[in-house]
């Protein structure tokens, strides 16, 4: 590596057994354990000229690159929580040296202990809700033939079309209050059964490639011998509630619970 | 009907999820450098700038079998 180094955080952990050596993170860095603030994190070295502020800027608007750094970050954080419990940092998050790290760590270490011990043994899932296409969406999108007999002034048929068209808008939004209070049934019984519950936005149908709304996307913290009996959950739930596509993800490092309550 | 969900190999993680996660989540203990709630929003609107401007980038991005992808889907 030319240049200036700095360190990049995946994890932080108060174990640090087990064998790190195979693992490759950010930029086919080589990820290690460094002693810092009481605890002990994995990092890897990552140039400042691709990593240094100016630089991430820069790079996080390059989609390839983020997928890229996106994987190596989870992938670390992924095979290491296996060996041991463990905070994941946000990503890109960089340290110009050891010494920065540890005194950041170390203003913090009350807080960062207890995170760490909220989120020991537990997994997160993740549930989207989506609302399912009602079986008349066909009817609906297909108004043209009365459409066309209102344009040409014909009154009854015009009228006929309004009606049609009111009582097809009235439905459709009559079920899609339906499927959105559905969604937030499924997460209130959800969330029941976790330690923690959080909401993100939901995803843009760009980004997602789903052209379904999507009502909710969850995350769910639960103790992981209780992942079995959540997934079912899950399942009868969809089951049960034919107006929502549900979607579960997970189990995965517990991403969205690291920070503060 | 559905079966107990998988677990989904990394690599066909859905960026989209994993993003979600990456951005929001993760515990901030500010490095020099760390993601702040202000780039996190710069990241995504850019994101979304730059799929709605590359049609067929964005189908490769979200994955063409988004169901799947996402360890279960009923």
């Amino acid at each position: 590596m030319t240049g200036a180094c700095g360190l990049w955080a995946y994890a932080i952990t108060e174990h640090g057994g087990g064998d790190l050596s195979r693992l490759t993170g950010v930029a086919g860095g080589t990820v290690r354990t460094v002693a810092a603030g009481g605890f002990t994190v994995l990092v890897s070295d990552v140039d400042l000229a691709e990593f240094g502020e100016v630089a991430l800027r820069r790079n996080l608007e390059n989609l390839t690159w983020l997928e890229e750094v996106a994987r190596a970050h989870h992938h670390v954080i992924d095979a290491a929580i296996r060996l041991f419990p463990l905070l994941p940092t946000r990503l890109a998050t960089v340290y110009s040296s050891t010494e920065a790290m540890a005194a950041a760590l170390g203003r913090r270490r009350e807080e960062l202990r207890a995170a760490l011990r909220r989120v020991s043994g537990r997994v997160e899932w993740g549930v989207k809700a989506y609302a399912a296409p009602r079986p008349d969406t066909r009817d609906s999108q297909q108004p043209a033939p009365a459409q066309a007999a209102e344009q040409t002034g014909t009154g009854g048929a015009g009228l006929a079309y309004l009606k049609r068209r009111r009582a097809q808008l009235t439905a459709g939004e009559r079920s899609a209050r339906a499927a959105l209070a559905a969604a937030q049934a499924v997460h209130a019984e959800l969330s029941g059964r976790a330690a923690q519950a959080r909401l993100h936005p939901p995803q843009s149908p760009q980004l997602s490639g789903n052209q379904m709304p999507m009502l909710l996307n969850t995350a769910y913290l639960l103790d992981a011998s209780a992942s079995d009996a959540f997934a079912s959950a899950v399942t009868a739930a969809a089951t049960a509630r034919p107006e929502l596509r549900l979607e579960l993800t997970g189990p995965w490092p517990p991403y969205s619970f690291a920070g503060e309550d | 009907m559905a079966s107990p969900p998988a677990r989904v190999p990394a690599e066909r993680i859905a960026l989209v999820d994993l993003l979600d996660r990456l951005l929001a989540g993760g515990v901030v203990v500010s490095g020099e450098i760390t993601l702040s709630v202000a780039d996190v929003d710069l990241v995504t609107i850019s994101l979304r700038a730059l799929i709605a401007s590359v049609g067929s980038l964005g189908k490769d991005y979200a994955g063409a079998e988004p169901a799947t992808q996402s360890g279960g889907s009923w």
